[in-house]
């Protein structure tokens, strides 16, 4: 045994920096998923879907699993990603990596001036007013038309190669592969700031924001700095997805987009980063077999399983459940 | 030198006036005691001074500055701090992380978004030697909401003093805290640090006058007398309104 071990300050300093450590399976998560670029070629297009749903679900839990800040409008801040990627790639330049630093920017400010009125009040009148921006946004995107193309939607958008070496037009296993590098870009900084300071000061004002004002965090300020950063996050969704689909359509914007990301998050879990990756995933599958046997059902199960999950699994989603099975099959191993 | 002041304050709540023409002087380093009867006005007053709520009138002084119209996270950076005397705990962070974070604060380190949290040895440190005073060590990475209560307790002050503050309101430290363990957080708060000043809300007599060395009683938000324990213990008018009060417990 060395001394460190038992010094009491390096024994709390490990344990601090064990929190912060990457699992294996995280590991082993990313692994399959570089894996799946060249092993599912068949399943491309939707492993692209399910990598942005994952992305975007991993902005809204930045919010409402880390601030708690609960939003029923997060699809105003794709959406609008989303119409200045395209609008830029079709009068500026169509390099994809530039479209998503200025649609990330783009919804980030949109984000930041919206922020001041979701800071206000309680937990309904967020709802409300993020359900409210939302639904302003999408009016002015079908009001717009000269400039969004409205009910049509907007075409034309010309897609360079990334960085000018990467093609991905047309070609899915390469469209794919710059979906997940740039998800995974956004993951390891999310990760990265979650566990920061300024992350367990969220979790701080999640947890008791009465306690957090108390020992001097300044609530409105790290409210506004994570909704700006969850608002770029998701302005990148957007654009991602307005680059790898031929159109960007009022869909972006819309509530069932909204509520979608929302039931997804909540399905895989929140404030652990990876219920946006778990939730999209059983979702986009179950819809695409379920649907693909009935169609007519496909509702009805999504339904079945917010309820499960909203009765006995609210905090981690399918994961609680599987905890509580798992935690239950050890007990009774472990009875004699 | 006064620590913390109230000139005039006065607060209403329609009709109702549980702060009314308050003049509370606190000496620096002095161990403080506000008591009075329920409904007296010890709540509002502490709100009042921590910033919850805004004075209709009068003003509030840390250190000679006028800090009236500062937000609650404003006062906590000039030096005022409290406890609360219903814990308002982080359930979820470990003690140990708690701590940390109350001292990251304090160091307006709070803001890093890049830097993992608690690789700070100095932070770090710092929270070791801070639980280990609260009687904390043995609990550093357990879930704080799965702490017993008394050590919930000790959290709640070691929070505050976390701050580094110079004046310290603790609102009713011993509060469900069970016989047995009473001692220890009556030690701890015995043991707080010589140049804080502290306010001390209390409707324990025997924890007022074991503790003071001035009290200033409260009733029906006005502030009835000011005086040395001995005074106070003696004064009939204290009694009168204390007796009364006491009766039914």
């Amino acid at each position: 045994m060395n001394m460190n071990s038992t010094d009491p300050v390096q024994v709390a300093s490990a344990a601090l920096r064990r929190k912060h450590a990457w699992h294996w399976l995280e590991y082993g998560f990313w692994l399959a998923a570089a894996a799946s670029v060249f092993l599912l070629p068949s399943q491309h297009a939707l492993l692209t879907q399910i990598a942005i749903w994952s992305l975007f679900a991993m902005s809204l839990d930045l919010l409402l699993g880390y601030a708690g800040i609960v939003s029923l409008g997060h699809a105003a801040y794709f959406g609008f990603g989303a119409y200045v990627a395209a609008l830029f790639a079709i009068n500026f330049t169509g390099e994809p990596v530039t479209g998503l630093l200025v649609a990330g920017t783009a919804a980030g400010l949109l984000g930041l001036v919206t922020s001041l009125l979701v800071l206000r009040g309680t937990d309904l009148t967020r709802l409300m007013v993020t359900l409210g921006i939302a639904l302003v946004m999408y009016e002015i995107a079908n009001q717009m038309s000269w400039l969004t193309g409205g009910a049509d939607g907007l075409t034309g958008m010309p897609i360079n190669a990334v960085l000018g070496f990467f093609p991905i037009y047309f070609i899915p296993k390469n469209s794919y592969a710059y979906v997940l590098v740039v998800c995974f870009v956004l993951f390891f900084i999310a990760k990265r700031i979650v566990h920061s300071p300024f992350g367990y000061s969220l979790r701080a004002i999640k947890g008791n924001p009465l306690r957090a004002s108390s020992i001097g965090i300044p609530a409105n300020l790290r409210l506004v700095a994570v909704y700006t950063i969850a608002a770029a996050y998701a302005g990148v969704a957007g654009a991602l997805l307005a680059q790898t689909t031929p159109v960007v359509s009022l869909t972006y914007i819309d509530f069932q987009r909204s509520a979608d990301v929302l039931l997804m998050l909540i399905i895989g879990g929140t404030g652990y980063l990876y219920g946006g990756v778990v939730g999209s995933t059983l979702f986009l599958v179950a819809q695409k077999f379920i649907g693909n046997i009935t169609p007519q059902y496909w509702e009805f199960w999504i339904g079945f399983a917010l309820v499960v999950i909203a009765l006995f699994a609210r905090d981690r989603g399918v994961f609680s459940i599987v905890e509580r099975v798992v935690g239950a099959l050890r007990r009774s191993k472990a009875a004699p | 030198m006064i620590a913390l002041e109230t000139i005039g304050l006065e607060k209403r709540f329609g009709g109702i006036v549980p702060t009314n023409d308050v003049n509370l002087r606190v000496r620096e380093g002095a161990r403080h005691a506000l008591i009075g009867p329920n409904g007296a006005g010890k709540t509002t007053l502490i709100n009042l001074l921590t910033g919850v709520l805004k004075p209709s009138r009068g003003q509030v002084k840390l250190g000679g500055a006028d800090i009236t119209s500062l937000k609650p996270h404003q006062r906590v950076a000039r030096g005022i701090s409290r406890t609360f005397q219903i814990n308002q705990l982080f359930g979820d962070l470990s003690p140990l992380e708690s701590i940390a974070l109350v001292i990251g604060e304090r160091e307006k380190l709070g803001t890093e978004i890049w830097r993992a949290f608690g690789t700070d040895e100095k932070i770090v440190a710092e929270a070791v030697a801070l639980a280990k005073q609260f009687g904390l060590a043995d609990v550093l990475n357990e879930s704080t909401s799965s702490l017993p209560y008394g050590k919930q307790r000790q959290l709640e002050i070691a929070l505050a003093i976390a701050g580094k503050p110079r004046v310290l309101l603790l609102d009713e430290p011993a509060a469900g805290v069970p016989e047995t363990e009473r001692h220890e957080i009556l030690e701890t708060v015995a043991a707080l640090p010589k140049d804080v000043t502290v306010l001390l809300i209390e409707h324990d007599m025997d924890i007022v006058f074991g503790f003071a060395d001035r009290i200033s009683v409260l009733v029906e938000g006005k502030l009835f007398v000011e005086g040395e324990p001995k005074e106070i213990e003696n004064d009939p008018r204290v009694r009168a309104v204390y007796l009364g009060e006491r009766s039914d417990d």
